[in-house]
């Protein structure tokens, strides 16, 4: 599946494309197939996201999962700070990424 | 292309500008328009009759016309230095600086943002052509 | 310390307000991202893996209490309560907001910082000795030049769209603290002929294509620093390649053409730009080194130092630096805990550091490129009670030049370029190697580690150095030896194929374990190493 990323213009906030909006949670991406790039320019010409692009993901039980590792970093974050992951109560957390 | 912006009193050179390979050859030429890449310091024997040189900015990122537009004026060029291409507003100030005194951007510019820009520093570090002080002047007098 | 006058003070004050409208610009729409983005970077805001990223210039790596009290105050306020120092005497902070940018960009500017040209292809913040006015080494203090470099540097009108960024250093002893001849244009002062001048070395650099800076001039005069400075740029500026981001960098250019005929291309440049006026008078030199004359040391303090107290005694000999005054040492704080990540503190941290320079190192600190903080000028007698502080805030591990004091780029974890994490290696092997006997016994032991080929770690520069790497989607980690930062320069070479996380480390402990082996007598690893030769590494980790 493909998925859409990008950051929030005003706060920098890594944010993925739920079908109508943009959540911080890679759990709400929807898959867009390949008929994204309409979105991509009408939603950073909205500035509703800045500089957003398609990455590939396979579906698992908890959600979509990104491909590659960085995209996984940036939909958790810093491995090394789980206190600042969007996932703080949750010491395994950072094997999702790995 | 929209008109160029100027910053000179005199009337716009009509002639229209040839390249740099057709300025060296062609004696009678007084505009040229030379490419980023071009030696600028091949243009030093004839600037006595140009009256105008175009310096070409690719993209905006490319910063080679800055150091063509300071070779012509330390060489003594008072003709119109014009910088055409991917010339954006928040670069003018800078190249106000480097001795341009003429723009024709390819998009063009909003000039309230401009005026704002080239108005905003009042003081620089640097000595350059446009015969500003630098502050280190200022301060020793 | 410099201060600013009104003329340093308008400057940044102007650029904030500039900042602050590009920023509304951006915000309204009136700016593409494409067209914002060279000039965010010029005041050093990334758009990174996880929000906005802002990088603080902390010039020549000296800063008072104040400022770095502010350091802290933008952790708290703007960020998540931590800042993280950099490999070149920068601060960064990864969880900023656009919209409160210019705020921040005016509390720097209201302690006299800034974050100008900390990114974009300009020339970049001044780095320089990290122990600068305080070392028994230095010919002269280097800040003062490095401060005419910074003011000259800033907002230059030729100079702020090079083929890529520009890093220049300056220092002023034989020994090298700064990685001099891996910037762009490395200076060292000497003295000829009774005169103070500067050695020009051009073209090195780490990132993809490593190199050793050769000297390009043996003297240039004081009054002459700024000319020579712009001949060096514009041969840069106008024949640097822009068809290739990789080959862009000015030693690809000194590299292509050769030395010796970037040489004359610069020399040529530089009769020309002799005429010009551009340099400023020796008067203005002498303006700024006064704020650089040595703070009142008490002539009559003394050497003694009780070190009855084990633990401190191990800090003493570890952390702290031998100071041109009698009875002051030069005290470095080890941001390297045991298991924690090279580089950050907390905004408490930072806090506590600000007092601690106010309260014991007459108001000043530094930042070193090995992401530790120095406080140049304490009191032998104050060493104690100093340590004790530090010892309390988690901020006195006696690790100095020790392999647990690596530096790390932030890697994966943070950054969008990266390849692999950085951090986890740095504290994986700072757990492994945590005994300090044995870190004491495998003495000065310099382990760098970067996450891409970019080389902010600066792995080619370490004794040890690994190198992280995407191998099908997998971090994998490349080992280099042999590399130095320092008066000895050199570049580390790959052993061999790369390593999994847990196989980089064992592979390290291998080559300690040989080192430990073949020293002979007072050996550093790197003169081992470099005695011994790469082959018998090899062989012992590869078998």
């Amino acid at each position: 599946m493909k998925i859409l990323t990008g950051n929030d213009l005003k706060t920098g906030d890594v944010t993925w494309w739920t079908g109508s909006d943009w959540s911080r949670h890679v759990e709400d991406a929807v898959d867009v197939g390949e008929s994204f790039e309409a979105i991509l320019h009408e939603e950073e010409a909205a500035r509703r996201v800045n500089v957003p692009y398609a990455i590939a993901a396979e579906m698992t039980d908890e959600g979509p999962r990104p491909a590659h590792i960085k995209d996984r970093v940036r939909a958790l974050g810093p491995t090394v700070r789980p206190d600042l992951t969007l996932k703080p109560a949750d010491p395994e957390a950072g094997n999702w990424v790995i | 292309m929209v008109e160029a912006i100027r910053f000179r009193d005199d009337d716009v050179h009509e002639e229209p500008a040839v390249s740099l390979d057709a300025v060296l050859d062609q004696s009678n030429a007084t505009a040229v328009r030379i490419e980023a890449g071009e030696d600028a310091r091949l243009l030093l024997p004839l600037l006595d009759r140009l009256a105008l040189i175009e310096v070409d900015f690719p993209v905006f990122g490319d910063g080679r016309g800055y150091s063509a537009a300071q070779i012509l004026r330390e060489a003594g060029y008072k003709g119109e230095l014009r910088a055409s291409g991917d010339v954006l507003v928040d670069q003018i100030a800078y190249m106000r600086r480097c001795g341009f005194d003429a723009f024709a951007p390819d998009a063009p510019l909003d000039p309230k943002v401009m005026d704002k820009a080239l108005e905003l520093y009042d003081a620089v570090y640097q000595g350059t052509t446009d015969s500003r002080a630098p502050i280190w002047k200022l301060r020793h007098g | 310390m410099y201060q600013y006058d009104k003329y340093d003070q308008k400057m940044v004050d102007t650029r904030v307000a500039e900042f602050r409208d590009q920023v509304e610009r951006r915000l309204a729409g009136e700016l593409t991202e494409d067209q914002f983005k060279p000039l965010r970077l010029m005041n050093g805001l990334y758009l990174q893996l996880h929000a906005y990223m802002l990088r603080v210039a902390i010039p020549y790596g000296t800063l008072s209490g104040k400022q770095m009290r502010m350091l802290g105050h933008i952790a708290r306020k703007y960020d998540r309560d931590y800042g993280h120092f950099t490999t070149r005497q920068n601060i960064q902070y990864n969880w900023i907001k656009l919209e409160d940018a210019p705020d921040i960009l005016a509390d720097l500017a209201s302690v006299e910082m800034h974050a100008i040209q900390t990114s974009g292809n300009c020339i970049r913040n001044i780095s320089s000795d990290q122990y600068a006015g305080a070392a028994a080494d230095e010919i002269s203090d280097p800040r003062p030049w490095a401060e005419i470099l910074r003011q000259w540097s800033s907002f230059h009108p030729e100079f702020s769209y090079l083929p890529r960024k520009f890093k220049i250093a300056v220092i002023a002893s034989d020994e090298d603290r700064a990685a001099m001849r891996l910037h762009d244009i490395g200076i060292q002062l000497i003295h000829k002929d009774g005169e103070l001048g500067a050695k020009f070395f051009v073209g090195g650099g780490m990132g993809r294509t490593p190199m050793i800076g050769p000297e390009i001039r043996d003297f240039v005069p004081a009054d002459e620093l700024i000319s020579y400075a712009e001949a060096c740029l514009r041969v840069y500026n106008r024949y640097g390649r822009r068809d290739n981001k990789y080959k862009a960098r000015i030693k690809i250019l000194v590299h292509e053409l050769g030395k010796e005929e970037y040489t004359r291309q610069v020399e040529e440049e530089f009769a020309h730009m002799k005429t010009l006026g551009l340099n400023p008078p020796v008067e203005e030199l002498a303006r700024i080194s006064e704020y650089f004359a040595d703070p009142a040391f008490e002539p009559d303090a003394s050497d003694d130092l009780d070190l009855s107290d084990p633990d401190f005694k191990l800090w003493v000999d570890q952390n702290t630096v031998e100071h041109k005054q009698a009875g002051y040492a030069i005290a470095v704080i080890s941001l390297k805990p045991q298991g924690g990540i090279p580089g950050d503190a907390s905004s408490a941290q930072i806090d506590l550091m600000a007092d601690l320079a106010e309260q014991y190192s007459f108001d000043e600190l530094r930042v070193t490129h090995s992401q530790n903080i120095v406080l140049p000028h304490v009191k032998k007698s104050d060493l104690y009670a100093l340590w004790q502080k530090l010892d309390e805030a988690g901020l006195a591990p006696a690790n100095l030049d020790l392999i647990t004091d690596s530096i790390a780029c932030p890697g994966l974890d943070y950054c969008s370029l990266a390849n692999a994490r950085s951090i986890p290696l740095a504290q994986k092997i700072s757990e492994r190697f945590a005994d300090l006997g044995r870190q004491r016994e495998l003495g000065e032991l310099k382990l760098k580690i970067s996450g891409c080929i970019n080389a902010c770690g600066h792995h080619h520069a370490g004794h040890i150095g690994i190198l992280g790497v995407d191998r099908k989607g997998t971090e994998n980690y490349q080992l280099l030896l042999g590399g130095s930062a320092a008066e000895d320069t050199s570049l580390a070479k790959i052993t061999g194929p790369g390593f999994s996380e847990d196989g980089v480390i064992d592979a390290i402990e291998t080559v300690t374990d040989l080192y430990l082996k073949e020293r002979q007598e007072d050996e550093r690893f790197i003169d081992t190493y470099r005695r011994v030769g790469m082959a018998a590494f090899k062989e012992a980790i590869y078998g």
